[in-house]
Protein backbone atom coordinates (compact mmCIF):
# COMPACT_ATOMS: atom_id res chain seq x y z
CA UNK A 1 0.00 0.00 0.00
CA UNK A 2 1.87 2.71 -1.00
CA UNK A 3 -0.66 6.04 -1.20
CA UNK A 4 -1.13 7.83 2.37
CA UNK A 5 -4.85 7.58 2.03
CA UNK A 6 -6.53 4.90 -0.27
CA UNK A 7 -10.24 4.17 -0.30
CA UNK A 8 -10.95 0.82 -2.02
CA UNK A 9 -14.77 -0.03 -3.31
CA UNK A 10 -16.27 2.30 -0.19
CA UNK A 11 -19.81 1.70 -0.57
CA UNK A 12 -22.50 3.72 1.20
CA UNK A 13 -26.53 4.15 1.57
CA UNK A 14 -28.53 6.11 3.13
CA UNK A 15 -31.94 5.12 5.26
CA UNK A 16 -34.73 8.17 5.30
CA UNK A 17 -38.31 7.77 5.97
CA UNK A 18 -37.84 4.04 5.50
CA UNK A 19 -36.03 4.37 1.90
CA UNK A 20 -32.60 3.72 1.39
CA UNK A 21 -30.54 5.35 -1.05
CA UNK A 22 -27.52 3.99 -2.71
CA UNK A 23 -25.05 7.33 -2.57
CA UNK A 24 -21.35 6.01 -3.02
CA UNK A 25 -21.01 2.79 -5.58
CA UNK A 26 -17.44 1.19 -5.39
CA UNK A 27 -15.29 4.40 -4.58
CA UNK A 28 -11.84 4.29 -5.37
CA UNK A 29 -9.53 7.03 -4.56
CA UNK A 30 -6.05 7.24 -3.80
CA UNK A 31 -4.05 10.30 -2.31
CA UNK A 32 -0.22 9.70 -2.44
CA UNK A 33 2.58 11.16 0.13
CA UNK A 34 3.06 14.68 -0.73
CA UNK A 35 1.11 14.28 -3.66
CA UNK A 36 -2.13 17.48 -4.40
CA UNK A 37 -5.36 15.75 -5.40
CA UNK A 38 -8.69 16.63 -6.35
CA UNK A 39 -12.29 15.09 -6.05
CA UNK A 40 -14.71 17.31 -8.20
CA UNK A 41 -18.53 16.96 -8.87
CA UNK A 42 -21.64 18.80 -8.35
CA UNK A 43 -24.01 18.71 -5.29
CA UNK A 44 -25.32 15.52 -5.13
CA UNK A 45 -21.88 13.75 -6.47
CA UNK A 46 -20.81 12.33 -3.52
CA UNK A 47 -17.87 14.34 -2.95
CA UNK A 48 -19.08 15.34 0.56
CA UNK A 49 -20.13 11.83 1.47
CA UNK A 50 -17.08 10.22 0.72
CA UNK A 51 -15.53 13.31 2.87
CA UNK A 52 -17.09 12.43 5.82
CA UNK A 53 -16.59 8.70 5.54
CA UNK A 54 -12.82 9.56 5.73
CA UNK A 55 -12.66 11.62 8.16
CA UNK A 56 -14.95 9.16 10.59
CA UNK A 57 -17.95 11.99 10.60
CA UNK A 58 -20.48 9.84 8.72
CA UNK A 59 -23.51 9.83 11.27
CA UNK A 60 -24.72 5.96 11.03
CA UNK A 61 -27.43 5.99 11.07
CA UNK A 62 -28.91 7.48 8.57
CA UNK A 63 -25.62 6.55 6.95
CA UNK A 64 -24.36 2.86 6.32
CA UNK A 65 -21.21 1.68 5.31
CA UNK A 66 -21.87 -1.36 2.92
CA UNK A 67 -18.95 -2.14 1.57
CA UNK A 68 -15.17 -1.17 1.36
CA UNK A 69 -11.90 0.02 3.20
CA UNK A 70 -10.31 3.13 3.93
CA UNK A 71 -6.59 2.66 4.38
CA UNK A 72 -4.73 5.63 5.82
CA UNK A 73 -0.90 4.73 5.86
CA UNK A 74 -1.77 1.11 5.71
CA UNK A 75 -4.44 0.51 8.58
CA UNK A 76 -7.66 0.16 7.59
CA UNK A 77 -10.07 3.29 9.60
CA UNK A 78 -13.09 1.53 9.26
CA UNK A 79 -12.02 -1.43 11.20
CA UNK A 80 -10.17 1.19 14.16
CA UNK A 81 -11.05 1.13 17.14
CA UNK A 82 -12.70 4.34 17.97
CA UNK A 83 -10.37 6.02 20.13
CA UNK A 84 -7.31 4.67 17.57
CA UNK A 85 -9.77 6.44 15.03
CA UNK A 86 -10.38 9.72 17.04
CA UNK A 87 -6.35 10.20 17.41
CA UNK A 88 -5.52 10.78 13.91
CA UNK A 89 -8.49 13.09 13.27
CA UNK A 90 -6.76 16.55 13.23
CA UNK A 91 -3.49 14.69 14.33
CA UNK A 92 -2.47 13.11 11.26
CA UNK A 93 -4.87 13.94 8.91
CA UNK A 94 -6.96 17.63 9.22
CA UNK A 95 -9.82 18.99 7.22
CA UNK A 96 -9.90 22.62 5.78
CA UNK A 97 -13.62 23.38 6.54
CA UNK A 98 -16.06 25.64 3.67
CA UNK A 99 -17.72 28.30 5.28
CA UNK A 100 -15.69 30.34 7.79
CA UNK A 101 -18.33 32.39 8.81
CA UNK A 102 -20.54 29.01 10.40
CA UNK A 103 -17.12 27.03 11.58
CA UNK A 104 -15.57 29.14 13.79
CA UNK A 105 -17.51 29.64 17.33
CA UNK A 106 -18.50 33.68 17.79
CA UNK A 107 -18.43 33.82 21.48
CA UNK A 108 -14.60 32.31 21.54
CA UNK A 109 -11.74 34.19 20.91
CA UNK A 110 -9.54 32.53 18.23
CA UNK A 111 -6.73 31.69 20.31
CA UNK A 112 -9.16 30.20 22.48
CA UNK A 113 -10.69 27.84 19.95
CA UNK A 114 -7.13 27.27 18.89
CA UNK A 115 -5.48 26.32 21.79
CA UNK A 116 -8.74 24.00 22.89
CA UNK A 117 -7.90 22.53 19.51
CA UNK A 118 -4.30 21.86 20.44
CA UNK A 119 -4.90 21.20 23.67
CA UNK A 120 -6.91 17.64 22.65
CA UNK A 121 -4.52 16.89 20.06
CA UNK A 122 -1.73 16.81 22.24
CA UNK A 123 -3.66 15.05 25.23
CA UNK A 124 -4.52 12.38 22.14
CA UNK A 125 -0.88 12.59 20.86
CA UNK A 126 0.30 11.84 24.61
CA UNK A 127 2.18 15.37 24.01
CA UNK A 128 2.87 17.48 27.25
CA UNK A 129 2.43 21.42 26.42
CA UNK A 130 2.08 24.48 28.94
CA UNK A 131 -0.69 27.05 28.04
CA UNK A 132 2.26 29.47 27.02
CA UNK A 133 3.88 26.74 24.51
CA UNK A 134 0.54 26.31 22.99
CA UNK A 135 -0.05 30.21 22.46
CA UNK A 136 3.65 30.23 21.08
CA UNK A 137 2.60 27.13 18.68
CA UNK A 138 -0.83 29.08 18.31
CA UNK A 139 0.99 31.98 17.33
CA UNK A 140 3.30 30.47 15.18
CA UNK A 141 1.06 28.64 12.64
CA UNK A 142 -1.07 32.01 12.49
CA UNK A 143 2.29 33.45 10.86
CA UNK A 144 2.98 30.43 8.62
CA UNK A 145 -1.10 31.65 7.09
CA UNK A 146 0.96 34.46 6.47
CA UNK A 147 -1.04 36.49 9.21
CA UNK A 148 0.38 40.17 10.22
CA UNK A 149 0.16 40.65 13.87
CA UNK A 150 -0.91 37.02 14.90
CA UNK A 151 -1.24 38.29 18.58
CA UNK A 152 -4.16 40.33 17.15
CA UNK A 153 -5.41 38.18 15.57
CA UNK A 154 -5.58 35.49 18.32
CA UNK A 155 -6.87 37.70 20.89
CA UNK A 156 -9.54 38.57 18.35
CA UNK A 157 -12.87 37.07 18.27
CA UNK A 158 -14.69 35.73 14.79
CA UNK A 159 -17.03 39.05 14.04
CA UNK A 160 -13.74 41.28 14.66
CA UNK A 161 -11.89 39.22 11.25
CA UNK A 162 -12.84 39.57 7.27
CA UNK A 163 -13.87 36.55 5.41
CA UNK A 164 -10.31 35.47 3.99
CA UNK A 165 -9.14 36.10 7.62
CA UNK A 166 -11.57 33.59 9.15
CA UNK A 167 -10.76 30.93 6.33
CA UNK A 168 -6.59 31.74 7.20
CA UNK A 169 -7.75 30.80 10.88
CA UNK A 170 -9.29 27.43 9.54
CA UNK A 171 -6.55 26.62 7.42
CA UNK A 172 -4.24 27.79 10.38
CA UNK A 173 -6.39 25.32 13.06
CA UNK A 174 -5.48 22.03 10.88
CA UNK A 175 -1.86 22.91 10.64
CA UNK A 176 -1.48 22.92 14.44
CA UNK A 177 -0.93 19.57 14.85
CA UNK A 178 1.78 19.00 11.23
CA UNK A 179 -0.79 16.41 9.88
CA UNK A 180 0.39 14.65 6.73
CA UNK A 181 -2.95 14.89 4.58
CA UNK A 182 -5.00 17.77 4.66
CA UNK A 183 -8.15 17.56 3.05
CA UNK A 184 -9.79 20.48 1.93
CA UNK A 185 -13.64 20.68 1.06
CA UNK A 186 -13.99 23.96 -0.77
CA UNK A 187 -11.91 26.09 0.72
CA UNK A 188 -12.74 29.67 -0.02
CA UNK A 189 -16.11 28.99 -2.16
CA UNK A 190 -17.54 31.71 -0.03
CA UNK A 191 -15.23 34.76 -0.76
CA UNK A 192 -14.68 37.18 -2.82
CA UNK A 193 -12.64 36.07 -6.04
CA UNK A 194 -9.44 37.84 -5.35
CA UNK A 195 -9.96 36.37 -1.55
CA UNK A 196 -10.23 33.18 -2.91
CA UNK A 197 -7.22 33.22 -5.02
CA UNK A 198 -4.97 34.28 -2.19
CA UNK A 199 -6.56 31.52 -0.25
CA UNK A 200 -5.65 28.77 -2.91
CA UNK A 201 -2.28 29.84 -3.89
CA UNK A 202 -1.56 29.68 0.40
CA UNK A 203 -3.07 26.29 0.69
CA UNK A 204 -0.45 25.54 -2.36
CA UNK A 205 2.35 27.08 -0.99
CA UNK A 206 1.71 25.50 2.58
CA UNK A 207 1.20 22.12 0.45
CA UNK A 208 4.52 22.36 -1.31
CA UNK A 209 6.26 24.05 1.25
CA UNK A 210 5.67 21.70 3.63
CA UNK A 211 5.64 18.39 1.72
CA UNK A 212 1.76 17.58 3.13
CA UNK A 213 -0.75 15.34 0.80
CA UNK A 214 -3.84 17.69 -0.17
CA UNK A 215 -7.23 15.80 -1.13
CA UNK A 216 -9.14 18.84 -2.80
CA UNK A 217 -12.71 18.96 -2.88
CA UNK A 218 -14.33 21.03 -4.83
CA UNK A 219 -17.23 21.91 -7.51
CA UNK A 220 -15.15 24.31 -9.06
CA UNK A 221 -12.96 22.76 -12.58
CA UNK A 222 -11.17 25.70 -12.77
CA UNK A 223 -10.00 25.29 -9.03
CA UNK A 224 -9.06 21.85 -10.11
CA UNK A 225 -6.97 22.70 -12.33
CA UNK A 226 -4.94 25.20 -10.99
CA UNK A 227 -4.51 22.89 -6.86
CA UNK A 228 -3.94 19.73 -8.43
CA UNK A 229 -2.15 17.25 -10.25
CA UNK A 230 -4.54 14.36 -10.13
CA UNK A 231 -7.98 14.21 -10.19
CA UNK A 232 -11.39 11.84 -9.64
CA UNK A 233 -14.92 13.17 -11.14
CA UNK A 234 -17.98 11.99 -9.34
CA UNK A 235 -21.11 11.73 -10.69
CA UNK A 236 -24.43 10.28 -8.90
CA UNK A 237 -22.10 8.46 -6.70
CA UNK A 238 -19.30 7.16 -8.69
CA UNK A 239 -15.94 7.59 -9.83
CA UNK A 240 -16.63 7.97 -13.41
CA UNK A 241 -13.22 9.37 -14.24
CA UNK A 242 -9.66 9.64 -13.53
CA UNK A 243 -6.51 10.89 -14.43
CA UNK A 244 -3.46 13.56 -14.39
CA UNK A 245 -5.22 16.97 -14.51
CA UNK A 246 -3.47 18.06 -17.61
CA UNK A 247 -4.56 15.13 -19.52
CA UNK A 248 -8.23 15.07 -18.36
CA UNK A 249 -8.81 18.47 -19.67
CA UNK A 250 -7.07 18.17 -22.82
CA UNK A 251 -8.31 14.54 -23.49
CA UNK A 252 -11.69 14.20 -21.43
CA UNK A 253 -13.11 10.28 -21.94
CA UNK A 254 -16.54 9.71 -20.29
CA UNK A 255 -19.47 11.65 -21.38
CA UNK A 256 -19.83 13.54 -18.34
CA UNK A 257 -16.82 14.96 -17.81
CA UNK A 258 -17.28 16.40 -21.75
CA UNK A 259 -20.36 17.57 -20.72
CA UNK A 260 -19.24 19.43 -17.54
CA UNK A 261 -16.25 21.38 -18.98
CA UNK A 262 -18.40 22.02 -21.97
CA UNK A 263 -20.43 24.03 -19.63
CA UNK A 264 -17.89 26.14 -18.25
CA UNK A 265 -17.69 29.27 -19.16
CA UNK A 266 -14.58 30.46 -20.71
CA UNK A 267 -12.64 33.97 -19.96
CA UNK A 268 -11.76 33.69 -23.78
CA UNK A 269 -15.92 34.03 -24.39
CA UNK A 270 -17.04 32.12 -27.60
CA UNK A 271 -19.79 30.26 -25.15
CA UNK A 272 -23.37 31.12 -27.04
CA UNK A 273 -25.89 31.01 -24.43
CA UNK A 274 -29.50 30.32 -26.14
CA UNK A 275 -31.11 27.03 -27.78
CA UNK A 276 -32.56 29.13 -30.83
CA UNK A 277 -30.16 31.39 -33.24
CA UNK A 278 -31.03 34.97 -33.30
CA UNK B 1 -33.71 55.57 -29.54
CA UNK B 2 -34.04 56.60 -25.85
CA UNK B 3 -31.79 53.84 -24.08
CA UNK B 4 -33.92 50.85 -21.79
CA UNK B 5 -32.62 51.96 -18.35
CA UNK B 6 -30.46 55.23 -17.67
CA UNK B 7 -28.32 56.12 -14.44
CA UNK B 8 -27.03 59.35 -13.98
CA UNK B 9 -24.80 60.27 -10.62
CA UNK B 10 -26.47 57.75 -8.70
CA UNK B 11 -24.98 57.93 -5.35
CA UNK B 12 -26.55 56.75 -2.03
CA UNK B 13 -24.83 57.16 1.32
CA UNK B 14 -25.54 55.33 4.70
CA UNK B 15 -24.98 56.93 7.91
CA UNK B 16 -22.58 54.96 10.22
CA UNK B 17 -24.06 55.34 13.74
CA UNK B 18 -21.84 54.59 17.26
CA UNK B 19 -23.50 52.24 19.82
CA UNK B 20 -25.92 54.66 20.95
CA UNK B 21 -27.26 55.02 17.76
CA UNK B 22 -25.89 58.95 17.24
CA UNK B 23 -24.30 59.40 13.23
CA UNK B 24 -20.83 59.53 13.45
CA UNK B 25 -20.25 60.01 9.96
CA UNK B 26 -21.31 58.46 6.62
CA UNK B 27 -20.04 55.94 4.35
CA UNK B 28 -20.54 56.13 0.50
CA UNK B 29 -21.99 52.64 -0.89
CA UNK B 30 -22.50 54.27 -4.56
CA UNK B 31 -20.74 57.19 -5.36
CA UNK B 32 -21.42 59.09 -8.99
CA UNK B 33 -22.65 55.81 -11.00
CA UNK B 34 -23.64 56.64 -14.19
CA UNK B 35 -24.83 53.75 -17.51
CA UNK B 36 -27.04 53.46 -19.82
CA UNK B 37 -28.43 50.07 -21.19
CA UNK B 38 -29.90 49.97 -24.89
CA UNK B 39 -32.87 48.05 -25.28
CA UNK B 40 -32.26 44.50 -25.84
CA UNK B 41 -28.68 44.62 -24.24
CA UNK B 42 -27.06 42.60 -21.80
CA UNK B 43 -25.00 45.05 -19.69
CA UNK B 44 -22.95 43.33 -16.66
CA UNK B 45 -21.86 45.21 -13.35
CA UNK B 46 -19.22 42.98 -12.12
CA UNK B 47 -17.65 43.54 -8.33
CA UNK B 48 -16.62 41.90 -4.99
CA UNK B 49 -18.88 42.13 -1.79
CA UNK B 50 -19.37 45.73 -0.65
CA UNK B 51 -19.01 46.76 -4.40
CA UNK B 52 -22.00 48.63 -4.28
CA UNK B 53 -23.63 46.58 -7.12
CA UNK B 54 -26.65 45.00 -4.85
CA UNK B 55 -27.25 48.43 -3.69
CA UNK B 56 -27.83 49.82 -7.48
CA UNK B 57 -29.81 47.15 -8.08
CA UNK B 58 -32.37 47.84 -5.05
CA UNK B 59 -32.35 51.70 -5.95
CA UNK B 60 -33.45 50.88 -9.57
CA UNK B 61 -36.16 48.38 -7.86
CA UNK B 62 -37.59 51.49 -5.41
CA UNK B 63 -36.45 49.20 -2.29
CA UNK B 64 -33.68 52.10 -1.29
CA UNK B 65 -33.97 55.28 -2.25
CA UNK B 66 -31.06 57.23 -4.02
CA UNK B 67 -29.19 60.02 -1.95
CA UNK B 68 -28.56 61.87 -5.50
CA UNK B 69 -28.72 61.66 -8.62
CA UNK B 70 -31.12 59.66 -11.54
CA UNK B 71 -32.52 56.65 -12.78
CA UNK B 72 -34.47 56.51 -15.89
CA UNK B 73 -36.24 53.78 -17.16
CA UNK B 74 -37.26 54.29 -21.25
CA UNK B 75 -36.60 57.69 -20.52
CA UNK B 76 -39.01 58.55 -17.29
CA UNK B 77 -37.54 58.99 -14.14
CA UNK B 78 -38.51 56.66 -11.55
CA UNK B 79 -38.14 58.99 -8.59
CA UNK B 80 -42.07 59.56 -8.48
CA UNK B 81 -43.53 56.22 -9.22
CA UNK B 82 -42.19 54.28 -6.77
CA UNK B 83 -44.04 51.65 -5.33
CA UNK B 84 -46.76 52.10 -7.89
CA UNK B 85 -47.85 49.21 -11.13
CA UNK B 86 -46.34 51.76 -13.69
CA UNK B 87 -42.92 51.09 -12.03
CA UNK B 88 -43.39 47.27 -11.39
CA UNK B 89 -45.08 46.65 -14.43
CA UNK B 90 -41.37 48.35 -16.20
CA UNK B 91 -39.04 46.75 -14.32
CA UNK B 92 -38.65 43.42 -11.91
CA UNK B 93 -35.72 41.00 -10.54
CA UNK B 94 -34.65 37.71 -10.15
CA UNK B 95 -32.50 37.30 -7.18
CA UNK B 96 -29.74 35.22 -5.76
CA UNK B 97 -31.09 32.44 -4.03
CA UNK B 98 -34.43 31.15 -4.99
CA UNK B 99 -34.43 28.88 -2.12
CA UNK B 100 -34.92 31.67 -0.02
CA UNK B 101 -37.10 34.81 -2.33
CA UNK B 102 -40.06 32.04 -2.86
CA UNK B 103 -42.12 31.50 -0.51
CA UNK B 104 -41.87 27.91 0.97
CA UNK B 105 -45.95 27.68 2.12
CA UNK B 106 -46.97 28.95 -1.30
CA UNK B 107 -47.35 26.46 -4.62
CA UNK B 108 -45.47 27.62 -7.69
CA UNK B 109 -49.11 28.89 -8.94
CA UNK B 110 -49.46 30.84 -5.99
CA UNK B 111 -46.25 32.43 -6.03
CA UNK B 112 -46.39 33.41 -9.51
CA UNK B 113 -49.92 34.88 -8.99
CA UNK B 114 -48.48 37.00 -6.52
CA UNK B 115 -47.53 39.97 -9.27
CA UNK B 116 -50.53 38.98 -11.49
CA UNK B 117 -52.92 40.23 -8.25
CA UNK B 118 -51.23 43.31 -7.39
CA UNK B 119 -51.42 44.45 -10.68
CA UNK B 120 -54.62 43.49 -10.81
CA UNK B 121 -54.58 41.16 -13.55
CA UNK B 122 -57.84 39.45 -14.43
CA UNK B 123 -58.79 36.45 -11.66
CA UNK B 124 -60.17 34.58 -14.28
CA UNK B 125 -57.22 34.72 -16.76
CA UNK B 126 -55.28 33.53 -13.91
CA UNK B 127 -54.54 30.22 -14.76
CA UNK B 128 -54.33 30.58 -18.09
CA UNK B 129 -51.72 33.20 -17.68
CA UNK B 130 -49.71 30.95 -15.20
CA UNK B 131 -49.45 27.82 -17.41
CA UNK B 132 -48.10 30.34 -20.35
CA UNK B 133 -45.46 31.49 -18.12
CA UNK B 134 -44.83 27.80 -16.72
CA UNK B 135 -44.08 27.21 -21.02
CA UNK B 136 -41.94 30.31 -21.09
CA UNK B 137 -39.43 28.73 -18.58
CA UNK B 138 -39.58 25.44 -19.89
CA UNK B 139 -41.42 23.90 -16.94
CA UNK B 140 -44.48 21.10 -17.24
CA UNK B 141 -47.81 22.77 -15.97
CA UNK B 142 -47.89 20.11 -13.53
CA UNK B 143 -45.28 22.08 -11.78
CA UNK B 144 -48.17 24.93 -11.17
CA UNK B 145 -49.48 22.78 -7.69
CA UNK B 146 -45.82 22.27 -6.45
CA UNK B 147 -44.34 23.61 -3.23
CA UNK B 148 -40.80 24.86 -3.84
CA UNK B 149 -39.23 22.19 -1.46
CA UNK B 150 -40.24 19.69 -4.02
CA UNK B 151 -38.41 21.54 -6.87
CA UNK B 152 -34.20 21.66 -7.79
CA UNK B 153 -32.31 24.71 -7.77
CA UNK B 154 -32.94 24.87 -11.33
CA UNK B 155 -36.72 24.93 -11.48
CA UNK B 156 -36.89 26.83 -8.23
CA UNK B 157 -34.77 29.96 -10.35
CA UNK B 158 -37.21 29.44 -13.23
CA UNK B 159 -40.09 29.80 -11.35
CA UNK B 160 -38.76 33.23 -9.91
CA UNK B 161 -38.23 33.84 -13.98
CA UNK B 162 -41.88 33.30 -14.49
CA UNK B 163 -42.59 35.59 -11.45
CA UNK B 164 -40.68 38.01 -12.53
CA UNK B 165 -41.92 38.21 -15.98
CA UNK B 166 -45.59 38.01 -15.31
CA UNK B 167 -46.69 41.08 -15.72
CA UNK B 168 -44.27 41.31 -18.45
CA UNK B 169 -41.82 44.18 -17.59
CA UNK B 170 -39.01 45.57 -20.54
CA UNK B 171 -36.20 45.40 -18.15
CA UNK B 172 -35.40 42.47 -15.91
CA UNK B 173 -32.16 43.17 -13.12
CA UNK B 174 -30.50 39.49 -12.55
CA UNK B 175 -28.74 39.66 -9.29
CA UNK B 176 -26.03 36.70 -9.25
CA UNK B 177 -29.14 34.16 -10.64
CA UNK B 178 -27.02 31.26 -11.09
CA UNK B 179 -24.65 31.72 -8.44
CA UNK B 180 -26.41 28.95 -6.62
CA UNK B 181 -26.72 26.53 -9.12
CA UNK B 182 -24.63 24.01 -10.62
CA UNK B 183 -22.32 24.38 -13.54
CA UNK B 184 -24.57 22.11 -15.71
CA UNK B 185 -27.68 23.85 -14.51
CA UNK B 186 -26.59 27.40 -14.73
CA UNK B 187 -25.76 26.71 -18.45
CA UNK B 188 -29.69 25.85 -19.47
CA UNK B 189 -30.64 28.94 -17.10
CA UNK B 190 -28.98 31.37 -18.65
CA UNK B 191 -30.34 29.58 -22.46
CA UNK B 192 -33.02 29.92 -20.94
CA UNK B 193 -32.77 33.60 -20.12
CA UNK B 194 -30.83 34.45 -23.02
CA UNK B 195 -33.91 32.90 -25.35
CA UNK B 196 -36.15 34.64 -23.25
CA UNK B 197 -34.36 38.25 -24.01
CA UNK B 198 -35.10 37.42 -27.67
CA UNK B 199 -38.62 36.64 -27.86
CA UNK B 200 -39.47 39.31 -25.21
CA UNK B 201 -37.48 42.22 -26.61
CA UNK B 202 -35.95 42.33 -22.95
CA UNK B 203 -33.08 44.17 -21.41
CA UNK B 204 -30.99 42.82 -18.99
CA UNK B 205 -28.56 44.30 -16.13
CA UNK B 206 -26.78 41.85 -14.98
CA UNK B 207 -25.27 41.65 -11.72
CA UNK B 208 -22.17 39.14 -10.88
CA UNK B 209 -19.08 38.42 -9.35
CA UNK B 210 -18.71 35.67 -12.12
CA UNK B 211 -16.07 37.15 -14.75
CA UNK B 212 -16.39 34.07 -16.98
CA UNK B 213 -19.73 33.89 -17.45
CA UNK B 214 -20.29 37.58 -17.46
CA UNK B 215 -17.72 37.64 -20.42
CA UNK B 216 -20.08 34.98 -22.28
CA UNK B 217 -23.17 36.74 -21.13
CA UNK B 218 -22.53 40.56 -21.95
CA UNK B 219 -22.40 43.22 -24.09
CA UNK B 220 -20.87 45.93 -22.18
CA UNK B 221 -19.89 45.48 -18.92
CA UNK B 222 -18.86 47.95 -15.54
CA UNK B 223 -16.38 47.01 -13.15
CA UNK B 224 -17.25 48.18 -9.83
CA UNK B 225 -15.36 49.22 -6.89
CA UNK B 226 -16.04 50.62 -3.91
CA UNK B 227 -19.11 52.30 -5.18
CA UNK B 228 -17.56 53.57 -8.13
CA UNK B 229 -17.65 52.08 -11.43
CA UNK B 230 -13.86 51.92 -12.31
CA UNK B 231 -13.75 50.69 -16.13
CA UNK B 232 -16.64 49.99 -18.36
CA UNK B 233 -16.81 49.37 -22.34
CA UNK B 234 -17.39 46.39 -24.53
CA UNK B 235 -16.98 43.31 -22.54
CA UNK B 236 -14.23 41.89 -25.54
CA UNK B 237 -12.31 44.96 -25.14
CA UNK B 238 -12.57 45.18 -21.22
CA UNK B 239 -11.58 41.54 -20.90
CA UNK B 240 -9.01 41.89 -23.49
CA UNK B 241 -7.38 44.97 -22.31
CA UNK B 242 -8.66 46.36 -19.00
CA UNK B 243 -7.29 49.53 -18.32
CA UNK B 244 -7.23 49.93 -14.48
CA UNK B 245 -5.86 48.07 -11.85
CA UNK B 246 -8.77 46.43 -9.86
CA UNK B 247 -9.99 45.23 -13.34
CA UNK B 248 -6.95 43.60 -13.95
CA UNK B 249 -6.73 42.05 -10.28
CA UNK B 250 -10.25 40.42 -11.04
CA UNK B 251 -8.94 38.69 -14.19
CA UNK B 252 -5.92 37.64 -12.84
CA UNK B 253 -7.95 36.14 -9.90
CA UNK B 254 -10.46 33.88 -11.92
CA UNK B 255 -9.47 29.78 -11.72
CA UNK B 256 -9.37 29.19 -15.41
CA UNK B 257 -9.78 25.87 -16.80
CA UNK B 258 -7.31 26.65 -20.32
CA UNK B 259 -4.38 27.84 -21.24
CA UNK B 260 -5.71 29.89 -23.59
CA UNK B 261 -7.67 31.23 -20.62
CA UNK B 262 -4.21 31.35 -18.64
CA UNK B 263 -2.50 33.33 -21.19
CA UNK B 264 -5.24 36.19 -21.03
CA UNK B 265 -4.91 36.97 -17.08
CA UNK B 266 -3.03 39.85 -16.64
CA UNK B 267 -0.05 39.24 -14.52
CA UNK B 268 -0.09 41.09 -11.16
CA UNK B 269 3.16 41.27 -8.91
CA UNK B 270 3.13 39.98 -5.66
CA UNK B 271 3.69 41.93 -2.22
CA UNK B 272 5.46 39.91 0.55
CA UNK B 273 4.86 36.88 -1.84
CA UNK B 274 1.28 36.92 -1.87
CA UNK B 275 -1.35 38.21 -4.69
CA UNK B 276 -2.17 41.47 -3.00
CA UNK B 277 -5.89 42.61 -1.78
CA UNK B 278 -6.94 45.67 -4.25
CA UNK B 279 -6.47 48.13 -1.32
CA UNK B 280 -2.71 46.97 -1.45
CA UNK B 281 -2.56 46.85 -5.12
CA UNK B 282 -3.95 50.16 -6.16
CA UNK B 283 -2.08 51.81 -2.31
CA UNK B 284 1.10 50.35 -4.65
CA UNK B 285 0.59 51.89 -7.73
CA UNK B 286 0.04 55.43 -5.57
CA UNK B 287 -3.09 55.46 -8.39
CA UNK B 288 -5.81 57.64 -8.15
CA UNK B 289 -7.42 56.33 -11.34
CA UNK B 290 -11.00 58.06 -12.01
CA UNK B 291 -13.58 56.66 -13.14
CA UNK B 292 -13.26 55.72 -17.23
CA UNK B 293 -16.01 57.33 -19.10
CA UNK B 294 -17.97 55.12 -21.67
Amino acid sequence: MSALLSVRDLSVEFTTYGQTAQVLQNVSLDVPAHAQIALVGESGSGKTVTMKAIMGLLRQPPARITGGQIFYDGRDLLTLADRDRVALRGTAMSMVFQDPMSSLNPVFTIADQMGTILKYADRRLGRVRNARDRMARVHEVLAQVRMREPERVSASYPIMLSGGMRQRVLIAMALLSEPALLIADEPGTALDVTTQAQILRLLKDLVTQRGLALLMITHNLGVVRETSSYVYVMNKGRVVEQAETATLFANPQSDYTKSLIAAVPRLTGGTRYGTVTP
Amino acid sequence: MKPMLEIRGLTKTFPTRSAFGRATGEVKAVANVSFAIERGQVYGLAGESGSGKSTIARMIMGLTRPTSGSILIDGQDIAGQIGTRAHGARVQMVFQNPGASLNPRRTVAQSIAVPLVAHGFPRADQPRRISELLDMVQLQRAFAQRYPHELSGGQKQRVAIARALAVAPRLLVLDEPTSALDVSVQARVMDLLTDLGRALDLTFLFISHDLSLMRNFAQRVGILYLGEIVETGETPAVFEHPLHDYTRLLLASVPVISAEEEAMRPIIPLIDGEIPTAEKLLALRGQTQGKVTP
